[in-house]
């Protein structure tokens, strides 16, 4: 799925998407962080006289088939779903960015091993993989979180190992390595700090795409138990309700996962944008 | 051409067998027992002495190198492994279900690909317009919808608000014959649903391709000659805009691979990927490894057409991959 960065707009359009997907993602943020320390209502607060009421003023997003409140569900299911996706990319970036980083410094032989095998992990399918993984470990939040992290690091480390190699060729490792700087030196104090950047931002734009799998998974059933309810959850349990004819248990859910990435990809679009104006090609996949 | 396709085949052999001793390390390294799947609930009262007897029997006792090497020996000759919550052998399932999969992946990528590249031109006609940024917003929308949503809402609103199609299965329920015309009318809601969720790719490569093709002498040469404007949109700028698209046709099967698992499983459409997910989800080794690995060459297959592909309608491009 996205791979982020909306395309550039100019001037005035800019602009308001930058602002508009700041405004999203802060509210993101504030929702998650603050409505669950400060709700009066309990989400898991079963109302079965309120059962499947349609959105109205008590219930934005509507409730339910057993009555509890689909807004206060959505901000914990989005909670969960991002945390999620926040731990496994960072373990992705952490697995990525030190297997690109050895690649390209050793070089040579464990170069050609290590790059032989993120091509043999990147041709099987990345969910295929992680329902294979939560299967043989059993669903969970820790499968779901290594297999999302196992199936994400490869970019990285390509990003990262031809990053490292371009710096490698540069005057001031050189002169560290002349002035007899250890290989492990060299990496830790003049190679790594130069990727960072790069790396951190491929965690950043990572995190939609592994809440995406984590819904996918969960979606499947194979994902985050249902007392630990993601937004992939959430889709998934209201299939019943949906086939009844009652549609917003479906729906908001699903908004709650493309609204952030949109935002998200709109900030990865205008920042790239800004490092690179002049870029003639509007297409960012 | 025919070099490279070998030599790309034979680089494909090593990636395979890695693929599946990597399955098998990992189901070795899981806390899944097979004895405990084979027996079922029937393992809970058995005798330790059975369940050794068991263990034995399936050869879960040797190391995993042997087991792996045994599974790779049998699979070469066609034999999958048995022991399957489908009640048939591994490869049966698969042979019954690859078709109804085939089906359903060939129809969305025609959808995708007919209307990406139709949107795709339409949008380059005039980029930043209003018909431009209506469908590229709706582009970049999709690409962050998940499928499995998508097809949920499709089934609210077609086959249970306008009530116009059915909203899974292969057949009506009760019907016990497969004919073309059910089928058929079980095949718009997925096929579309998947189509819908890879055209953004397809959308946005031949926007940017035809766009970049605009810009381009051939076509101003074009323009100057005085040829029709659809001569010059069609016959010259998508022709060579559509260059980026071919790579991707190939390229996108794990992509498609991705959609199948999920919109096989909202549709119970009865192909492999769902047999994927049934296996996954009553844990069934065997199954689960086959449909990997045949999906990873699926994936190798893909990339090596999108190579062939570019080669062919480009000739700048040489075959010595």
């Amino acid at each position: 799925m996205a791979d982020l960065a909306l395309r550039p707009a100019r001037g005035a359009a800019r602009r308001t998407r930058v602002v508009t997907s700041t405004c999203v993602l802060v509210a993101v943020a504030l929702a998650v962080l603050l409505v669950p320390p400060l709700a009066q209502l309990d989400q898991q607060a079963v109302d079965l006289a309120a059962k499947l009421r349609p959105p109205s003023p008590a219930h934005p997003f509507g409730t339910d088939d057993v009555g509890r409140d689909l807004l206060l569900r959505c901000v914990y299911g989005l909670r969960v779903s991002l945390l999620v996706g926040v731990v496994a990319a960072l373990t992705a970036t952490v697995i990525g960015t030190a297997v690109g980083a050895l690649a390209a410094a050793f070089g040579g032989w464990t170069d050609r091993v290590v790059m032989r095998l993120v091509d043999t992990f990147s041709s099987i399918p990345h969910l295929l993989l992680g329902i294979f993984i939560v299967a043989m470990f059993r669903p969970g939040v820790w499968p779901v979180i290594v297999s999302v992290a196992l199936t994400h690091w490869l970019s990285t480390a390509r990003i990262v190992r031809s990053e490292v190699l371009s710096l490698r060729s540069r005057p001031f490792i050189d002169a560290a390595i002349s002035g007899g700087a250890s290989r492990g030196r060299v990496i830790v104090r003049h190679l790594l700090p130069g990727v960072l950047p790069q790396a951190g931002l491929a965690a950043v734009l990572m995190v939609p795409h592994a809440m995406w799998h984590e819904s996918a998974l969960s979606f499947l059933g194979l994902g985050l138990p249902t007392h630990q309810a993601s937004l992939g959850n959430l889709v998934q349990s209201a299939r019943g309700s949906l086939l009844a004819g009652d549609w917003w248990p479906t729906l908001f859910p699903g908004l709650f996962l493309i609204i952030p990435t949109l935002a998200l990809a709109g900030l990865a679009g205008a920042w790239r944008e800004r490092i690179n104006p002049r870029r003639r090609s509007e297409l960012m996949l | 051409m025919a070099r490279m396709t070998a030599r790309r085949a034979l680089s494909a052999v090593p990636v395979l067998i890695a693929v599946t001793f990597g399955v098998f390390a990992v189901a070795a390294a899981s806390p899944f027992d097979p004895v405990k799947a084979y027996a079922g609930t029937a393992g809970l009262t058995a005798s330790q002495e059975n369940l050794d007897q068991l263990r034995a029997n399936l050869g879960v006792d040797q190391p995993l190198l042997t087991r792996w090497w045994d599974w790779l020996t049998s699979a070469v000759r066609g034999d999958l492994g048995d022991p399957s919550v489908m009640r048939m052998p591994v490869a049966d399932v698969i042979g019954e279900r690859a078709g109804w999969s085939l089906t359903l992946a060939t129809c969305a990528f025609v959808i995708a690909i007919l209307l990406g590249t139709g949107l795709g031109v339409l949008a380059a006609r005039r980029p930043g317009g209003a018909l431009d940024r209506c469908v590229s917003s709706a582009a970049y929308t999709l690409e962050a919808a998940p499928a499995f949503w998508l097809g949920l809402l499709a089934i609210w609103f077609f086959a249970l608000q306008l009530d116009v199609l059915p909203a899974g299965g292969l057949t009506d329920a009760g019907s016990d014959t497969v004919t073309f015309g059910q089928v058929a009318t079980h095949l718009v809601l997925p096929a579309s649903v998947l189509g819908v969720s890879q055209l953004p790719w397809f959308f946005l490569y031949v926007r940017q391709g035809v766009t970049d093709a605009l810009d381009e002498d051939p076509v101003r040469g074009a323009r100057a000659r005085g040829l029709r404007e659809r001569t010059v949109l069609l016959g010259h700028a998508l022709r060579s805009g559509m260059l980026p698209m071919l790579t991707l046709i190939g390229s996108r099967v794990p992509e498609l691979i991705t959609g199948a698992l999920l919109v096989e499983t909202v549709f119970s459409w009865p192909g492999i990927a769902a047999a994927t997910v049934e296996a996954a989800t009553s844990v069934d080794f065997s199954l689960l490894a086959a449909l990997t690995v045949l999906a990873t060459a699926a994936v190798l297959l893909g990339n090596l057409l999108s190579d062939l592909l570019y080669g062919l309608a480009d000739p700048r491009v040489g075959f010595d991959g």
